[in-house]
């Protein structure tokens, strides 16, 4: 089981767990406000923006073109921007903290 | 204790509006029971990826709207391969399977729309032969597939659907042709320079495309397939899928006397003509407030959208519909996201990126104003049209095809 928090914009903490799948199912199946997934996970929609902890960066590895093309030009984008849905679930990912975008 | 405490909201469909829905109903704090119904027995699944993804990878599981669990922490009744036969206003009562009336306070309808299978003779008795709009059909074809020693496929109809279909086969070994009856494929939906990238696309990946063939007869002699077009051409096929649009869903609801135009005809708020019964997602006629037209759209982003517009009207906070339309579309390894509506266009304008890989976008404009744009590979193209769009944006047009210039949210100002 890999543990990842979730920050939403009320600044209400969440833990879950989860063991496959991407980040965003993990945070739609467990109603995290602000993480939408319209597009079912394939970097269409920008609706599972997350910032991710900068002490996690190293975790989270680098985006995609497709993924920073997405996100560039987002009022909201810094650094740690990532879609959700391009992150997959794995035991690398355990204790890490995203700052749900919106 | 509320006043929607001793309600009941039933929706008709479980698919992306219907169970956004239902969940966006407790998030608006609707107290009440919320029953939804459909007849696709499968727990409620993302549909875009069955022709995407899921052909090749197959896991159901992995593809659900929501887990199972979510439905019971939210009580959620969901009653899957259940039909709604009939709504009655007078009682506010549905009939399901014929029997059994459940009353509602509510009644959403999002109902979608099936394939239409066109009059093309032997089509009843041609083998395995499938349309691709639900999960089993997904499944169906998949098992055909893998089962067939020739695996020839014939795809009649090189609409989206037809195409994602024939990439997705490609890739499980399939032999694929696409059958399709106008001089270009996606004519319906887009510029002859879309319909030439994907034509190319497909003949590099070796899946076969014709053009302006109409089929008019299936032949099966009981182990084989023979599509027969009216330049009397054939092609010989183990697996047939039709892909050649949809019907919309709206029966039920013409039957109880909604109005239906085009679809089920609603207001700003999803309202039908009866104040109490909603309709969201493929099957609506719907005015868009930006392009200030009734339209009809078959897509996640409407049916979601309209959910939200849906759930909050149902609890008494009146939000307007208005939303620009996107879509998308993924072959090979392409990926085509598209924002905005076309229709009435009267300029095209081609900007295609310096570099190795592939990437250009198409933008609409009628004179001045920016209708949409399709882009290939440039998520950038795709935001910033989505930008500009709501915003009304002006663009200076010498710019924007000016490649020299980068895509920035002030570069084509």
């Amino acid at each position: 089981m890999t543990k990842i928090t979730f920050i939403t914009s009320d600044n209400e903490s969440i833990t879950v767990e989860g063991t496959s799948g991407s980040v965003m199912e993990l945070a739609v199946n467990n109603n995290i406000k602000g993480i939408d997934g319209d597009c079912g996970g394939v970097c269409s929609c920008a609706t599972c923006h997350v910032h991710v902890e900068p002490e996690f960066v190293a975790k989270t590895g680098e985006a995609s073109e497709l993924e920073n093309d997405m996100l560039e030009f987002d009022d909201l984008t810094n650094e740690y921007s990532r879609l959700s849905c391009q992150l997959q679930v794995s035991e690398e990912l355990d204790g890490v903290v995203f700052k749900v975008a919106k | 204790m509320s006043e929607t405490s001793n309600q009941v909201c039933i929706i008709i469909g479980a698919s992306h509006g219907g169970v956004n829905l239902a969940f966006n109903l407790r998030k608006e704090g609707w107290e009440g029971k919320i029953m939804i119904y459909d007849t696709d027995p499968n727990t409620p699944y993302h549909r875009p990826p069955l022709s995407k993804s899921y052909i090749v990878d197959g896991d159901l599981n992995s593809n659900l709207i929501k887990p199972l669990e979510s439905y019971q922490k939210d009580e959620i009744s969901l009653n899957l391969g259940k039909t709604v036969t009939s709504i009655n206003r007078n009682q506010k009562t549905i009939s399901i399977d014929g029997e059994a009336d459940q009353k509602y306070d509510k009644l959403v309808i999002a109902t979608g729309a099936r394939p239409f299978i066109p009059p093309i003779i032997g089509i009843e008795t041609a083998m395995n032969l499938f349309p691709m709009r639900t999960a089993n059909d997904a499944i169906d074809i998949k098992n055909a597939i893998d089962t067939s020693e020739k695996k020839r496929v014939v795809i009649i109809g090189g609409g989206y659907i037809g195409l994602e279909t024939a990439a997705s086969l490609k890739k499980i070994g399939a032999t694929v042709t696409v059958l399709e009856r106008e001089s270009r494929v996606l004519a319906r939906v887009t510029v002859p320079i879309m319909s030439e990238f994907f034509m190319d696309l497909h003949q590099q990946n070796d899946v076969e495309i014709l053009t302006q063939k109409n089929v008019i007869s299936i032949k099966n002699d009981g182990n084989l397939n023979v599509v027969i077009c009216d330049d009397n051409t054939s092609f010989e096929a183990d697996v047939i899928i039709v892909g050649v649009g949809i019907r919309v869903n709206t029966e039920l609801a013409a039957a109880a006397k909604l109005d239906i135009l085009n679809g089920i005809k609603v207001n700003e708020f999803t309202q039908t003509n009866d104040k109490d019964i909603y309709a969201i997602g493929d099957c609506t006629y719907h005015f868009n407030l930006h392009y200030k037209c009734f339209t009809r759209l078959e897509s996640v982003q409407n049916a979601v959208d309209q959910s939200r517009i849906a759930a909050a009207s149902i609890c008494g906070k009146g939000i307007v519909y208005d939303a620009i339309p996107w879509f998308w579309s993924d072959q090979y390894d392409v990926k085509l996201q598209m924002v905005g509506l076309s229709n009435g266009y009267n300029e095209v304008l081609v900007r295609k990126e310096e570099g190795e890989s592939v990437s250009f976008s198409v933008w609409y404009f009628k004179d001045d104003e920016l209708l949409a744009v399709d882009a290939i590979n440039n998520g950038k193209a795709y935001v910033l049209g989505t930008r500009f769009i709501k915003g009304n944006q002006k663009i200076d047009k010498t710019k924007l095809v000016d490649v020299s210039i980068p895509m920035k949210p002030t570069s084509f100002l």
